[in-house]
């Protein structure tokens, strides 16, 4: 987990440098400081089950065991992402690893979530979809009808909220009645459990058993993890709305470091340890940046292919 | 053959593709015990069971996504809105979801569903409820758009648009659901999307119409009939992808066109085969192309009103004589 956590954060910190230099284009949305959560999700999943994410996504599809070469390749717009350049940053989808997407439209997942869960059940294959959506996505409608419906029909999903405390550039608290989104699982009847978003162990913790729950055919649970980001909604936010200590109080709890102290006085790291892990990581990084540099753009007919499946009408 | 109504028709092609393939299921409000609100869904929770027909709450948006949630991953489901008004709701999911995924993802996902229900002007139902609703969807790259006239059409449409890998927005009527008409029992039998059909052959006009504006061009053509004018009646059936080449043939043929359409004209299908039929075929129009369609105003309750809005047969008909006058003939 220490080492997944570093792999997003790095690589997130990669994106938004090579953003700032003009290599990769488009609204970007990053992760940095809420890596605890797509870690510590991803750890409480099997490698077939599935995931729905967000605008904020890059993190999710990472954690998932997603290849950095093909996400890297997908940010640049080259022929060889995963998507072969036509999703983007917001768009990005991984059959291969269960990861069914971000999703540029808020709370959209919470109501693909529940289908994806009919087919699980129909096909009896004991497979778990978690959907991430953000604190900000929770007051709309698709929230409360996809908790619903998997309530209702006991469905094996598992909502993920992120509260970073924005929506957007909104506070929580100008946007969220009642404060909690947890809170909310209890009107649907299900299990809804905060947990600290900046500590891996308790997200693995809260998800292994809202998972396993799932699996047992009991229905679904929300898990709300409070969490910091670091940087703005998008890169290039000049963040007026909020204190500039938030992130700095953010810094504090940095998942990573939290971890790694933990690691160290359990004597499980060592710097030449961590080193080696760092060292790994970059090296991947560079080798995933290097690729989508050397790649090719995408064939001006690709524009127009994979409107359809199968059927290569005139239009 | 037999003859059968069009909601019978429907529901035959529902129970045979269910029963054909097990991934096939039907979702909506009330689709299972209430058997659908215009019964379409008639015996089919009896038959295959609450598993594959599923009864949700009053939630377009959230069904529609649970529809293509499940079709991502294997699944092939039916949804059904109660009237298609109510797919406004939804139109989120089924533009930014159902007809990009396949092309975002770079053909990784698959979203093969259909929406279907009744939509168009109805029997003074006014505005909120009776209102041609193609219009929202035809625009939208990765959707198919089907409007089936016939009870034969509504049956072997409805099978090859379930068998279809893409979402297929398919429209009915509520005012033909009772219609009669012959339909094939073989469950083989299909109707390839994207064909339009010749409904009645003719030699001085083509007249494009579809649904309840189909019926009542027929009637028009037979009463022109009796003045010497022959009239071609071509039925697109299936919106997007247009059959261009069957109404370029059309007018090629008769170098004349008209097109009736229900919905308020403005960027309206009317515009779209004007569009490209003067591209295609100009040489070919011996007159400016006719559209006949609804009133710009919301559908009108009063009954009195409701008749000014949509195309009436004399407004048909003088549009035909119109075109046809335009050139001395």
């Amino acid at each position: 987990m220490y080492a997944g956590m570093l792999r997003v954060r790095l690589f997130e910190e990669r994106v938004r440098e090579l953003f700032a230099g003009g290599r990769i284009p488009g609204f970007l949305h990053t992760s940095v400081g809420q890596e605890a959560v797509a870690v510590g999700v991803a750890a409480a999943l099997r490698p077939d089950d599935y995931v729905l994410s967000t605008h904020r996504g890059h993190g999710h599809l990472v954690a998932k065991g997603g290849s950095l070469r093909g996400l890297m390749a997908e940010l640049y717009g080259k022929a060889n992402g995963i998507c072969h350049g036509k999703g983007g940053t917001m768009h990005i989808a991984d059959a291969s690893v269960g990861y069914l997407g971000a999703n540029g439209v808020l709370a959209a997942g919470c109501v693909l979530a529940p289908g994806v869960g009919l087919s699980i059940k129909h096909r009896k294959s004991g497979q778990v979809v978690v959907t991430f959506f953000g604190d900000g996505a929770a007051n709309r409608g698709p929230f409360h009808e996809g908790v619903n419906m998997a309530a209702l029909w006991k469905l094996p999903v598992v909502f993920v909220c992120e509260n970073n405390r924005w929506a957007s550039t909104t506070a929580h608290a100008l946007s969220a009645a009642g404060g909690s989104i947890a809170a909310r699982a209890a009107g649907y009847g299900i299990p809804g459990e905060a947990t600290d978003g900046n500590d891996v162990l308790a997200v693995w913790e809260a998800v292994t058993r809202a998972a396993e729950r799932a699996r047992r055919g009991d229905g679904p649970s929300l898990v709300e993890a409070h969490t910091v980001r670091w940087v703005g909604h998008f890169e290039g936010d000049p963040q007026a709305y909020r204190p500039r200590t938030e992130a700095a109080e953010g810094r504090q709890r940095d998942p990573i470091a939290r971890l790694e102290a933990a690691l160290r006085e359990q004597h499980r790291l060592d710097d030449a340890h961590a080193a080696r892990i760092r060292d790994g990581v970059i090296a991947e990084i560079d080798d995933a940046v290097a690729h989508a540099e050397g790649s090719p753009l995408p064939q001006p007919h690709d524009a127009l292919t994979d409107l359809f499946a199968h059927y290569p009408w005139r239009d | 053959m037999a003859v059968m109504t069009y909601r019978e028709a429907l529901n035959m092609a529902l129970r045979e593709e269910m029963r054909r393939d097990g991934r096939v299921f039907v979702i909506g409000e009330e689709v299972g015990l209430y058997e659908g609100a215009y019964k379409v869904t008639q015996g089919l929770l009896k038959e295959f069971g609450p598993r594959r027909v599923v009864d949700t709450p009053i939630c377009e948006s959230g069904f529609t996504g649970v529809g293509i949630g499940a079709a991502m991953v294997g699944l092939r489901p039916v949804v059904e809105m109660m009237t298609f008004n109510f797919a406004i709701i939804a139109l989120d999911q089924i533009v930014n979801t159902a007809a990009k995924l396949h092309y975002m993802s770079g053909g990784q996902f698959n979203v093969p569903i259909v929406i279907r229900g009744p939509g168009g002007p109805a029997a003074q139902l006014a505005a909120q409820h009776s209102q041609s609703m193609e219009t929202y969807f035809y625009h939208v790259p990765g959707l198919k758009v089907v409007r089936p006239t016939t009870p034969m059409d509504a049956k072997g449409l409805l099978k090859s648009s379930i068998r279809d890998d893409n979402p297929v927005i398919f429209i009915e009527s509520e005012t033909l659901y009772p219609v009669k008409g012959e339909v094939p029992e073989d469950p083989d039998f299909v109707i390839p999307l994207g064909k339009a059909v010749v409904r009645r052959e003719g030699k001085d006009v083509t007249v494009i119409a579809y649904m309840g504006m189909m019926y009542r061009a027929m009637e028009v053509a037979e009463d022109l009939a009796k003045e010497g004018l022959s009239v071609e009646l071509v039925d697109p059936r299936t919106l997007r992808p247009m059959d261009t080449e069957t109404i370029i043939g059309s007018v090629r043929k008769t170098h004349r066109l008209v097109v009736v359409e229900a919905g308020a004209g403005f960027a309206g299908m009317g515009s779209e085969i004007a569009s490209f039929v003067t591209e295609q075929a100009f040489d070919d129009l011996d007159a400016p192309v006719e559209r006949v369609t609804g009133a710009n105003a919301p559908m009108p309750y009063a009954r009195n009103l409701e008749k000014l809005k949509t195309p009436s047969k004399d407004k048909i008909a003088a549009a035909v004589r119109r075109v046809c006058g335009a050139n001395g003939g």
